[in-house]
């Protein structure tokens, strides 16, 4: 038997070189994000956000750009036999969850060193929240990648996909969004971050990524079966 | 009747049946191969012949019946069997965004092969098939033909105890098939090769096969 970090090395590996060569989900979610905070902005006509409206564009934006790398993050395992020559090899089938998820968070990170600060030049007046900001982001990266990599397994061999990932993703992390966008509000409040309930906010978020990481973990071998 | 297994048999198939919704795939196989014997199977299009292979790979779960492969009892053992099994299918099993050395490096890691000898192993491997100058290139640059040479090196990179080969001259010349034999030719140990060249194929076969639609199966 293969050791798991072995495996794990290798499949990460394998995707993130892939990722770097074609570019087909980053620049992606990128432009998505960018266009979509250009849209909120001319369309709520405001050059400054904060609280609870400035939280809920920021994770609107990024979860939506995150269901685009979602969506192809098992594409080449399903078209190119990846699925096979993984079932085939002598290691613990979980480990290409794993990998997987920390694809995704790889990718969500990127996107959001992108959007994240264009973000915040187009809408806040004080980035003082961006610091701690980072906490939350982390927390809601692991949940959306452990939730969405699980999703997008289950979807990738329907010709509904695309159609597919939204509608069974989307309802699943609304406990997510509200943990997050709770988190988010009282750092970019009017007058500077404060810090009301954020602890609790971040355990939420982490029981949410606890639970669907060992869902993940659990149901993985079961999903990989014929 | 199905044969009666012998201690040293590869694989001892008695009933197998796999059915895809309603309609069997397979029906009332049954054949017993021994180790370092070669089967040829042998079968009009639909007649079940991948089917079969991807059940010994573990890749699908028979329906019904007794499959035994290398002493492992499937489906409830097949982990048992991961990594022991030479896979060559009608995909490559290549990414066609990585180059060829670099799809044979991610196979040998994830079959566990120490990195020294995966790097001689996968040099011997490309020199045997002709590959060696393009190795480097991305699958998806590749002719057909190219790709298979690859998959070959990939399905015998990790030595495998038992070969499973769909159509294992498909897209490749005459040269290489000739390079391919060396790796996975009636020398390389127990195989189970699926074809529709029987006049290539038979002649190195200890045993035959033949699938029908509808009809079962015979061995001869």
């Amino acid at each position: 038997m293969t050791s798991s970090r072995t495996a794990f090395a290798a499949i990460l590996a394998k995707d993130l070189r892939s990722e770097l060569r074609t570019l087909q989900s980053l620049p992606a979610m990128a432009l998505f994000s960018v266009t979509t905070f250009v849209i909120f902005r001319f369309g709520l006509d405001r050059t400054s956000l904060s609280g609870s409206l400035a939280a809920g564009v920021l994770w609107a934006t990024l979860l939506f750009a995150a269901v685009l790398g979602i969506n192809r993050l098992f594409v080449a395992e399903r078209e190119e036999g990846g699925f096979d020559a993984i079932r085939l090899a002598p290691i613990d089938r979980s480990v290409l969850f794993g990998a997987k998820v920390a694809a995704l968070v790889v990718y969500l990170a990127a996107l959001e060193l992108v959007a994240v600060p264009i973000f915040a030049i187009f809408f806040l007046d004080d980035a003082a929240g961006l610091g701690p900001l980072v906490a939350v982001l982390l927390l809601a990266d692991l949940g959306l990648a452990a939730t969405g990599t699980l999703i997008s397994s289950m979807a990738v061999n329907s010709r509904a996909r695309d159609l597919l990932v939204p509608l069974v993703l989307l309802p699943l992390v609304v406990p997510l969004m509200i943990a997050a966008t709770g988190a988010t509000e009282p750092l970019l409040a009017l007058g500077g971050p404060s810090y009301h309930r954020f602890g609790t906010w971040l355990m939420v978020l982490g029981l949410y990524d606890l639970i669907f990481g060992l869902v993940g973990y659990a149901v993985f071998d079961f999903l990989l079966e014929d | 009747m199905a044969p009666a297994q012998k201690a040293e048999s590869a694989i001892a198939v008695t009933g197998l049946r796999r059915d895809y919704g309603d309609r069997p795939a397979l029906d009332g196989v049954g054949f017993e191969l021994a180790a370092g014997e070669s089967l040829v199977v042998l079968g009009p299009n639909g007649a079940g012949k991948t089917t079969l292979l991807r059940v010994l790979a573990t890749l699908l779960r028979p329906s019904s019946g007794e499959v035994r492969v290398l002493g492992c009892s499937l489906p409830s053992e097949a982990w048992k069997l991961r990594g022991r099994i030479g896979y060559l299918g009608h995909e490559p099993l290549l990414y066609r965004d990585l180059s060829g050395r670099e799809n044979l490096r991610f196979g040998a890691r994830l079959h566990g092969v120490d990195r020294a000898a995966a790097e001689a192993r996968i040099e011997e491997l490309l020199r045997t098939v002709g590959m060696e100058r393009r190795a480097d290139e991305r699958v998806a640059e590749l002719s057909a033909g190219m790709r298979q040479r690859l998959s070959i090196c990939r399905c015998v990179l990790h030595k495998p105890e038992l070969l499973l080969l769909d159509e294992p001259d498909s897209n490749l010349d005459v040269e290489g098939r000739e390079l391919a034999r060396e790796l996975i030719g009636p020398d390389a140990g127990t195989r189970v090769v699926v074809t529709h060249d029987p006049e290539r194929h038979l002649p190195e076969a200890d045993q035959v096969l033949r699938l029908g639609i509808n009809e079962g199966a015979v061995v001869s």
